[in-house]
């Protein structure tokens, strides 16, 4: 080292470029290793979540006051008649968990886009009235105006976007706020739920079961021809707002940084607010406002996933987990019967309560 | 790749009924480093704003090579024009590498996989910002210095021959300010890009600036080699400040020595 010649510091020079080259050659390739990675850890925590939820949902049609087998259940899906299960299936159950798993993609798929656009986990179309708004205009397209199938649905997505464009506009001074939005939010809620009480004390007897579902969700009594709205919203607004991953995720970073990056902001917050109130307005109509499901999914999603990608998929697939073992809990393990919402509801409000703690703590306003 | 032409003409932009700029002409030179200075309120992240496109001008236009921005398609543009916003945010948990390939979104298909050109591109993006060894790491966990470093990497990664920046060194110490400095120094003098950047400090903008354009009101007072502009009557005229200029010693770029109300000795003659 220490006889250096000219012609060696050449030879060191040269060697110098040529491992530069392989050094850039190295992290390019240990880019894509990291990145392959993240990409098969997401790929795996999806297909554990998707095989839970069917796991899950199975069992909700096999198990109850009557245990059937799955192929027993099998045979009742494909039409055939099997003697007792025929009914307690057929009619009762498959209903049921199809509502389940379509209220709970929808509701997730939703309220993490909402999130993800406000960038607030309290931002979640439950807790910011969008849900209440739904609820409030199918209780009352039912109870006061005795409508059903599809023309509830219709009055559900006006009121949740009508009490969208409502909060937004309230809201708005410069550029709608965050936490002014979900302040404003949380007010309309709660003069939309004096609505909803209102609107039942109307109703011709007082119906206990109606009442809970349209105050906190429940999948009691649920027909095919509720589902059916709900399932063709999930079929087109769903991939539709899948489409918009990369531009939702790109609005994470600042509008500013997202438009920089080529990103039509105003269309894509439209687009994405449009078809989250969709599917959570048809949803509703079906099961009520089945509490914090919506607001839930997301965080969850958010621990699961964390940096490794999209929580888009991840979110839906647990807003249906948590419906399906919330409404068999309700129905079977628990002694008395509780209809879904009450269960979310008591999962949810205490995670409520510690993210306000913990802004607080942080010293945000909210 | 030829430089491109970034102009702006005839611009008039505000928010809702105030004006901020009316009647504005700017051409900005290609391939060197321009900085827009000026009071607060002056109008310049404005004029920054309305280049990148973040802002419709009421009338005028922004013309890159000729062709209104307003008028091409976003992604088009977002592969010329890259833009570093003032308060950019961080995705909770985001790693850097990741981070730095969200600048890849202009050249990425809606469902498109992610390409050899794109890793490539992040790659060199870490290289020369020299943030190899930090790319696995969360970019919450990283100082002020290092985060400024890897938005400036994102950008980089969108590979666009014009770059804007909005006050790149707010927040940052001196020696980081100077460390994001020399890095946009060395990006335009060995790949030739053009720089365009809103600072606060007139010193650092005067030695690193190839073109200063000092605005006032919304309008340019001066504008043109820091060396030939930047006297004490410009500063007085468009910051309202009595100063010296002199010559850096070290860099012989001009040097503002502002005047106080304290301090100051009877012969300095201010």
């Amino acid at each position: 080292m220490n006889t250096s010649t000219p012609q060696a510091t050449t030879q060191a020079a040269a060697h110098a470029l040529t491992t530069s080259t392989g050094e850039r050659a190295a992290l390019i390739n240990q880019l894509r290793v990291a990145r392959g990675q993240r990409a098969r850890q997401r790929r795996i925590i999806i297909a554990i979540l998707s095989l839970m939820v069917l796991a899950v949902a199975i069992a909700s049609l096999c198990l109850g006051q009557t245990n059937y087998s799955p192929a027993q259940v099998w045979q009742v899906i494909l039409g055939h008649k099997v003697p007792g299960a025929s009914f307690t299936v057929g009619t009762l159950r498959l209903p049921r968990t199809a509502i389940a798993l379509v209220a709970g993609l929808s509701f997730g798929l939703a309220g993490v886009s909402f999130q993800t656009l406000l960038r607030n986990p309290l931002a979640s179309p439950d807790v910011i009235g969008i849900s209440t708004g739904a609820s409030a205009a199918a209780a009352f397209a039912i109870v006061i105006l005795s409508l059903s199938g599809t023309v509830v649905s219709v009055f559900a997505i006006v009121a949740g976007l009508f009490i969208a464009t409502l909060i937004y506009l309230l809201s708005y001074k410069g550029g709608a706020a965050g936490t002014r939005l979900i302040l404003v939010g949380i007010g309309v809620a709660a003069m939309l739920e004096s609505l909803i009480s209102w609107v039942l004390t109307q109703a011709g007897q007082w119906d206990l079961q109606e009442a809970t579902r349209w105050l906190t969700g429940s999948l009691n009594g649920s027909t095919w021809a509720e589902t059916l709205p709900a399932l063709i919203a999930l079929g087109i607004l769903g991939p539709l707002l899948l489409s918009q991953t990369r531009y939702l995720d790109s609005l994470q970073m600042g509008d500013d940084t997202a438009a920089a990056l080529g990103t039509r902001v105003e269309r894509t917050r439209i687009l994405v607010i449009m078809a989250a109130v969709g599917l959570i307005s048809f949803a509703t109509a079906a099961t009520g406002p089945i509490a914090f499901v919506a607001f839930l999914s997301g965080p969850i999603a958010s621990r699961l996933i964390g940096a490794r990608g999209s929580k888009l998929i991840p979110a839906a697939l647990i807003g249906a987990l948590l419906v399906l073992v919330a409404d068999f809990a309700g129905q079977y393990l628990l002694g008395t019967r509780f209809p879904v919402g009450v269960i979310t509801g008591v999962l949810g409000a205490p995670y409520l309560v510690y993210l306000i703690i913990r802004t607080n703590r942080a010293g945000g306003s909210l | 790749m030829p430089p491109r032409e970034l102009a702006v003409q005839d611009l008039q932009v505000g928010y809702g009924e105030r004006t901020i700029i009316d009647g504005l002409e700017l051409a900005i030179p290609s391939g060197e480093i321009t900085c827009i200075v000026g009071p607060n309120a002056c109008g310049k992240s404005t004029l920054l704003r309305s280049m990148s496109r973040l802002l419709r001008p009421k009338t005028g236009q922004v013309l890159l090579d000729g062709k209104d921005i307003h008028r091409m398609q976003p992604k088009a543009l977002a592969k010329m024009l890259g833009l570093l916003p003032q308060n950019p945010i961080a995705p909770e948990g985001i790693t850097v590498a990741d981070l730095v390939g969200r600048g890849r979104q202009p050249h990425q298909g809606l469902f498109a996989r992610w390409s050899k050109d794109d890793d490539a591109a992040v790659a060199e993006a870490l290289e020369v910002t020299n943030t190899v060894e930090l790319a696995d790491r969360p970019v919450d966990e990283l100082s002020g210095g290092q985060r400024q470093r890897v938005w400036i990497a994102m950008a980089l990664a969108q590979g666009t021959e014009t770059l804007l920046l909005d006050e790149p060194t707010t927040f940052l110490d001196v020696s980081h300010q100077l460390d994001v400095l020399d890095l946009l120094t060395d990006l335009n003098r060995q790949r030739g890009t053009t720089v365009v950047m809103v600072l606060h400090d007139l010193n650092l903008a005067a030695r690193y600036s190839d073109h200063l354009i000092a605005l006032r009101d919304g309008s340019i007072r001066a504008q043109g080699k820091p060396e030939e502009i930047l006297t004490a009557q410009v500063v007085l005229e468009v910051f309202g400040l009595h100063c010296q200029v002199i010559a850096d010693p070290s860099t012989l770029k001009p040097l503002i020595l502002p005047a106080g109300r304290h301090h100051m000795l009877e012969h300095a003659g201010l």
